[in-house]
């Protein structure tokens, strides 16, 4: 089976600190990592290698350095990486991210079919859950967002039966091959890569496309590319801020239930 | 391209259903339709997919809609993005909407980015604000970015639906009118079940027992600074003993400490319980929107500054893990005693009744 994983190099955004003078964002202070999400899509892809043979491939968006994300993912155990870059691809917004993935992905499809695209749910830096779905779209795939877990193939009817995130629970879901498959992280445990792995990521260097390396319509990369644009950029609202309690601790413990009482520690019960 | 802008006009949602159970959601999108609708002086328009959902209409007409379109076949029983995108599509080319919003729970967010796609417009999501440019005319989408840590109102100008998706509890919930008529308009869309690829087999619902986070009265979150395996089981003691549902943020998530479907935040859940215990979170933006909706928030950190303690309504300056044992003892002591008094008063009227009859 020929899976290919859609992977994003995102600034670690629980490390992210704000300038508090500027009230902007300081990046230098995030170092960069595999979104979370796409690490449980590699693992899930290298999986599948395992139990039915055949090859994992990595693409990526980014500048040259998104190379240390498909280095990663060569350690857990993927055979090759693609890295889209080009200055014509930065503004992206997700519709024009979308479109540059599948394009880049058309290139590998026609050398070499692909029965399964992986991505992460979302982004960690975005949060926006729309590049799987435009991919998707574009490649005329069937989308099976939010999946916790894949429950079986049939390779002689060529389809998946997945479970999809819903509202508290889940729906059993199958699906014909190619389709494009969105994580969670509840999919699987990300597993120790074993050393000789580690070798091989160290020495790899991804094979990197710009635009005139695969097919494009210029007229939708880019900021010229992206129907959306960000207006404004402001720091959040802050509530209003309440009491600081004071004492030992045993004295604000006492305060803070004798605030409480008489209100909604009653309602409760 | 002002042209084809103007061309467009109303506010559509879409509406959410699962076996013609209505997501609150879709009510809470109507009411924020309605709001953006009067400031373009457009209509409130809804879609309604499914299977024998005709039933669903007049709660939509009595939360706001002006017209519900409808498309009532067995293909559309379960949602499924080949066969929703499909109809959404070609509803949206006939009647041209300029706002399109949904709910950005894993349905509403697998469509609208579908939808979007097929037609090449912009989309915003998880919005916590939406207003209008009076002067553009424009949706004004703002929503947190790079983790919550800043706020980021996006635009659409030159293509059209401009959509947007929110989250559940983020839009008040309307207030409905039992007397509101509206128009239904009743669509057809030819798609044959043999041609699709993907089939929903079968619907499988979490425990019942699990009070849902979004829904719980007390919440008990807890951060890094609950450190370890100790930190969390104080944690879900003090819930225990208060009768809540524990969550955490983003941090306590990242190091396995809370299970990640406790998480509050942005990439978590929304809550807005009437008291919200903030334990050991610093309060990054991307947890604290999460909690906007709760009435009584309070903090325990060690660091006075951070932005949890500046936000909440009752702050401890210490640490958690000491502070924590107290406050269970305490609040023990005087919910026992609060059940005492419920129970004397209870035993006294039933004395009451008893002399009556």
């Amino acid at each position: 089976m020929h899976t290919l994983v859609c992977v994003k190099q995102v600034p670690d955004t629980t490390e992210i600190k704000m300038d508090p003078k500027t009230n902007t964002l300081d990046r230098s202070s995030a170092p960069t990592i595999i979104n979370p999400y796409d690490a449980h899509a590699v693992e899930e892809a290298v999986k599948i290698k395992k139990q039915f043979g055949g090859k994992v491939s990595i693409i990526s968006m980014g500048p040259p350095q998104a190379q240390e994300v498909i280095k990663k993912c060569i350690e857990m155990g993927a055979d090759e990486g693609y890295l889209l870059s080009d200055r014509a691809f930065a503004g992206s917004d997700t519709l024009s991210t979308s479109y540059i993935l599948a394009m880049g992905i058309k290139k590998i499809m026609d050398k070499d079919p692909i029965d399964i695209v992986f991505c992460g749910k979302q982004a960690i830096d975005g949060d926006t859950a729309q590049v799987g779905p435009g991919i998707a779209c574009r490649l005329g795939m069937p989308q099976l967002t939010y999946v916790e877990a894949i429950e079986s193939f049939d390779l002689k009817r060529n389809v998946v039966v997945l479970h999809r995130k819903i509202d508290n629970g889940y729906e059993v879901v199958q699906s014909k091959l190619p389709c494009l498959i969105t994580v969670e992280k509840d999919i699987n445990e990300l597993s120790f890569s074993p050393l000789t792995n580690m070798i091989k990521a160290a020495r790899y260097k991804s094979v990197s496309w710009g635009i005139n390396d695969f097919e494009s319509d210029l007229s939708q990369l880019g900021l010229k590319g992206s129907p959306t644009s960000v207006r404004r950029i402001f720091p959040p609202a802050q509530r209003a801020g309440g009491e600081l309690l004071k004492g030992s601790e045993d004295e604000v413990v006492q305060m803070l239930v004798a605030k409480l009482k008489g209100g909604i520690l009653e309602c409760q019960i | 391209m002002p042209n084809i802008v103007e061309e467009y006009s109303g506010v559509w949602v879409f509406v959410e259903q699962l076996e013609g159970k209505l997501a609150t959601v879709t009510l809470e999108l109507i009411g924020e339709a309605k709001k953006l609708a009067s400031s373009l002086n457009v209509q409130v328009s809804t879609v309604l997919l499914g299977e024998k959902v005709e039933a669903i209409i007049p709660t939509l007409l009595e939360y706001g809609a002006d017209t519900v379109y409808i498309i009532d076949d067995p293909v559309f029983h379960f949602y499924r993005a080949e066969t929703y995108k499909g109809a959404f599509c070609y509803l949206v080319e006939k009647y041209k909407p300029e706002i399109l919003l949904m709910g950005a729970t894993t349905t509403g967010r697998d469509l609208a980015g579908a939808v979007a796609t097929t037609l090449k417009t912009g989309l915003t999501a998880d919005c916590t604000a939406l207003n209008i440019d009076l002067e553009k005319k424009i949706l004004l989408a703002s929503r947190p970015a790079f983790g919550g840590n800043i706020m980021a109102t996006i635009v659409c100008k030159d293509h059209r639906p401009q959509m947007a998706t929110v989250r559940p509890k983020v839009m008040k919930m309307p207030i409905p009118d039992s007397n509101r008529t509206g128009i239904v308009v009743r669509e057809k869309f030819d798609i044959e079940e043999e041609s699709l690829r993907t089939m929903v087999l079968k619907i499988v619902k979490d425990g019942a027992e699990n009070v849902k986070l979004e829904d719980a009265k007390i919440v008990v979150s807890g951060g890094r600074g609950i450190q370890n395996e100790h930190g969390v089981n104080l944690i879900k003691e003090l819930a225990k003993v208060l009768g809540g549902v524990v969550g955490g943020s983003r941090g306590a998530v990242e190091k396995n400490l809370i299970d990640h479907k406790r998480q509050v935040g942005q990439t978590g859940q929304t809550v807005s319980p009437k008291l919200y215990f903030a334990i050991g979170i610093s309060g990054a933006v991307q947890h604290t929107v999460g909690l906007q909706g709760s009435e009584t928030i309070i903090a325990i950190n060690t660091d006075p500054e951070c932005p949890m303690m500046k936000i909440a309504t009752y702050s401890i300056v210490g640490d958690a893990l000491k502070i924590l044992p107290k406050l269970i003892e305490v609040f023990k002591q005087s919910l026992s005693e609060i059940k005492n008094l419920e129970l004397r008063n209870s035993n006294a009227d039933m004395k009451g009744v008893v002399t009556v009859e």
